[in-house]
């Protein structure tokens, strides 16, 4: 349970720290072996030529030697979009911004025709984006081809057109019609004049740059920071569809900047320490997993690195965690942001205070010896005043050659997170059983909680346990850990955790088993007992089985709270369950078979008897008729009644009512109208006899 | 004394009873006989169930009922045929007859109803 909790605990001093402290990391190998997997070519070719200029600016940049060899195919796509009559500006842009790393040859007919092309586009055109690419095109065929006269007619007309995009909160917008204004746009228009600028034939009025730069300031005070010095710019979310993150647009906006500042020389400045939070802003993405966020953020600082105003410098720890059993030394190492090393500096520690304390520094300050071979400044011994604990240490940096100083930005003081782990000494660890009031020791007994324990005790519930030990940091100073808890553990599983209190070095509890009856539930019986002590800095925290304790307790009263139901084993509730057998309804109780089916040939009898009864009777069918006609509907009727009775037995076996009433409706008519007939006869016979 | 005259006097009361219906008619007798016929079949469905309990109850009854019914209707007819009995002297027997056979058809069609 400790050492789950210590992960935990490193991290809560950097939560606290987080205002101020932070490290960041300039580029290193992982970015490298990331930039390979991100841009990786499908059979030999990225998809446009936008990517084949982003990874191979991003393979430029970072220096990786063994890149992807994609210039074959590059070179075909570029002359195939650079000689096509139908490619856009937007197309021959990319592709000559591609092929100004790829360095493709391009034949004078066709560079002849780009430029007559992009002039006419620039003339025409209407849009910011329209002119970004344009001009942009021109400026990179001027770089490409060996013509020297690539020039702007009208540059100041030109760059009047762009400006009239601007707005006065310091954002531009992408056309006359559309009022959405943004960072990114401005970032865009920026690079745009700094490209009308270096094409202008000659120079330009100053008046118009000087509006510039209050755009530039205008700009930066929209300019967002995050608490660890990171500043970037945001555009506000207003349609969904053109929102570039805060990457892409702090990304646009440092090319113009730098890109502004190159040709201005000097006119146009970038304050040194909004350079520093941007390069800040840039290495606190660390490793990003997207293609273009990837090349944003590596031309980004590019662009920050060689600009000719101020190059960021950043300070960087390999560790932040220090052992003071290992006797680690403290490292520090100074690059700039792309991991190219620093002018000659110093780095001097100028204090270091206890987390979350706002005391009097505990170091003085002093130097760093530099390592050359290494290029880490290195502090061999921690002062003896650092103990164990979490620490913000701060750090300056001091340059050697005072002209080092206009060109380098390092930040006044740069405050880093440090965490110092040691070996606790945990000494006279004893357990002690003592008698009630008078606090005689009946049992005692040392613990060597750095080993193995299994102490066997015995209490009544009128008897006091005690345990005690000290802890000591390797400085030798009293230690409060985040956690020293007792545990007791009784046979049935219940637990009660108990909190082990100190003064100074010495840590205590006693448990009197008097006033603890009712808590563990008067529950006699052995109880395990097991102690932790840990600590985020502690490198041996501990979680012990000391041993047990055989506890007798009194009888609970009538009224004594149950212990609460011990947690179900998830397997038997969720497992499956005991097989259900079905109670059908017992079957109901049958008279034997013999004696109903004797039944069966009783109830037949009376018929008999009355059919030997009508004989003995003398009956006769002497009344019957004679006659063809009377006595088919005699014999009819007869059949009549038959079939109707034989209907009867059917419904009784297997028809429902339903059916049988629609058969008895049609054997009811049949036998009605028969049944009249002959007995309408026969009555008329017998009135005819009695008449006669 | 008393005893001897007692059963002479039965005696003589069964023959004088005997003497008597045998000049009913016979169309009369045959339906006495069926009259007896049904109450005997009764009888020995209620001893059936004496014996085996009550279980089914409705098989029971509409046993019994429908012997009961059945009887009941012969009577009926035996007092429209009779032809000493004023009342009907009007009715032809064949009519009555009819409405026998009737009334034991929707009779017996309940009963098998019921029956189960």
């Amino acid at each position: 349970m400790a050492r789950s909790l210590a992960g935990f605990l490193a991290l809560f001093p950097f939560v606290l720290i987080c205002g101020a402290a932070s490290l960041f990391q300039p580029i290193s190998d992982s970015h490298r072996s990331a930039a390979l997997e991100l841009f990786t070519p499908t059979h030999g070719s990225f998809k446009s030529l936008e990517e084949t200029y982003e990874a191979l600016r991003t393979f430029e940049v970072l220096g990786i030697e063994k890149k992807p060899d994609v210039t074959a195919t590059a070179c075909r796509s570029i002359s195939e979009t650079l000689g096509s009559l139908t490619s856009t500006p937007k197309d021959l842009f990319y592709a000559l911004k591609a092929n100004s790393i790829v360095k493709c040859k391009i034949n004078e007919k066709t560079s002849e025709g780009i430029f007559t092309r992009l002039n006419a586009a620039v003339n025409g055109a209407s849009s910011l984006l329209d002119f970004y690419y344009s001009i942009g095109g021109l400026v990179l065929i001027k770089g490409q081809t060996s013509k020297a006269d690539v020039y702007l007619t009208d540059a100041e007309g030109v760059f009047r057109s762009v400006k009239a995009f601007s707005q006065s909160d310091g954002r531009w917008r992408y056309s006359s019609n559309n009022p959405e204004s943004s960072a990114f746009a401005a970032g865009i228009a920026l690079e745009t004049l700094a490209g009308i600028v270096s094409l202008a034939s000659s120079e330009m009025d100053q008046s118009l740059i000087i509006t510039l730069k209050n755009d530039v300031s205008k700009l930066f005070d929209s300019i967002e920071k995050y608490d660890v010095g990171a500043l970037y710019f945001d555009d506000k979310l207003v349609d969904g569809r053109e929102h570039q993150g805060p990457l892409s647009t702090t990304s646009s906006v440092v090319r113009g900047l730098t890109a502004l500042a190159a040709v201005t020389a000097g006119s146009v400045n970038l304050p040194g320490d909004k350079i520093l939070g941007l390069a800040k802003f840039f290495l606190g993405i660390g490793v990003p997993g997207d293609a273009e966020d990837f090349f944003n953020q590596i031309d980004s600082l590019a662009c920050l690195e060689s600009n000719r105003v101020s190059i960021p410098l950043i300070l960087s720890l390999p560790s932040t965690e220090l052992s003071l059993t290992k006797k680690d030394s403290l490292k520090v190492r100074v690059n700039t942001v792309l991991g190219s090393n620093a002018p000659p500096l110093t780095v001097k520690l100028v204090g270091a205070f206890s987390s979350g304390s706002k005391d009097a520094s505990l170091v003085e300050s002093q130097e760093l010896k530099f390592d050359a071979e290494t290029g880490v400044h290195i502090l061999s011994n921690l002062p003896k005043s650092i103990d164990v604990g979490s620490y913000t240490f701060v750090f300056e940096i001091v340059l050697h050659e005072s002209e080092h100083v206009k060109v380098y930005v390092t930040g006044s003081q740069t405050k880093v997170p440090i965490f110092v782990t040691g070996l606790i000494k945990i000494e006279s660890a004893e357990i002690t059983v003592l008698d009630g009031d008078l606090g005689s020791i009946e049992t005692q007994k040392k613990l060597d909680l750095a080993g193995h324990n299994a102490v066997s005790l015995s209490a009544n519930h009128l008897q006091k346990l005690r345990i005690s030990f000290q802890l000591t940091t390797p400085r030798g100073r009293a230690f409060r850990p985040h956690q020293a808890l007792l545990k007791l553990r009784h046979e049935s599983k219940i637990e009660h955790i108990f909190l082990v209190g100190n003064s100074g070095k010495q840590f205590e509890i006693v448990l009197n088993f008097l006033g603890l009856v009712e808590k563990f539930f008067y529950l006699s019986g052995r109880y395990d007992i097991e102690l932790t002590v840990g600590d985020a800095v502690m490198e041996n925290s501990l979680l012990r089985a000391i041993g047990h304790i055989e506890l007798d307790l009194p009888e609970p009263p009538e009224k004594a709270p149950r212990p609460p139901p011990q947690p179900v084993d998830p397997y038997s509730r969720y497992g499956p369950k005991a097989e259900i057998t079905h109670i059908f309804r017992a079957p109901e109780k049958h008279p034997p078979k013999e004696l109903s089916l004797a039944f069966l040939g009783l109830t037949i009898l009376p018929l008999l008897g009355f059919l030997v009864g009508l004989l003995r009777l003398g009956v006769n069918l002497k009344n019957f008729p004679s006659k063809a006609i009377p006595a088919t509907f005699a014999i009819l009727f007869h059949v009549g009644i038959g079939a109707v009775l034989l209907l009867y037995v059917l419904f009784w076996l297997k028809l429902d009512l339903f059916q049988t009433l629609k058969l008895l409706g049609f054997l009811g008519v049949f036998l009605v109208l028969v049944g009249h007939r002959i007995l309408s006869h026969l009555a008329a016979t017998s009135a005819k006899v009695k008449s006669a | 004394m008393g005893r001897s005259s007692s059963t002479k006097d039965a005696q003589a009361l069964f023959h004088s009873l005997r003497s008597a219906y045998a000049a009913t008619p016979v169309n009369l007798k045959i339906i006495d006989l069926y009259v007896g016929f049904a109450v005997f079949t009764a009888l020995i469905q209620v001893v059936y169930m004496a014996i085996v309990g009550s279980f089914p109850f409705n098989s029971f009854l509409s046993g019994v009922l429908s012997c009961v019914g059945t009887a009941v209707l012969a009577v009926c007819l035996r007092i429209q045929v009779n032809k000493e009995n004023k009342e009907f002297k009007d009715l032809p027997p064949e009519r009555a007859f009819a409405d026998f056979v009737l009334c034991n058809l929707v009779l017996h069609l309940v009963i098998m109803n019921f029956l189960g």
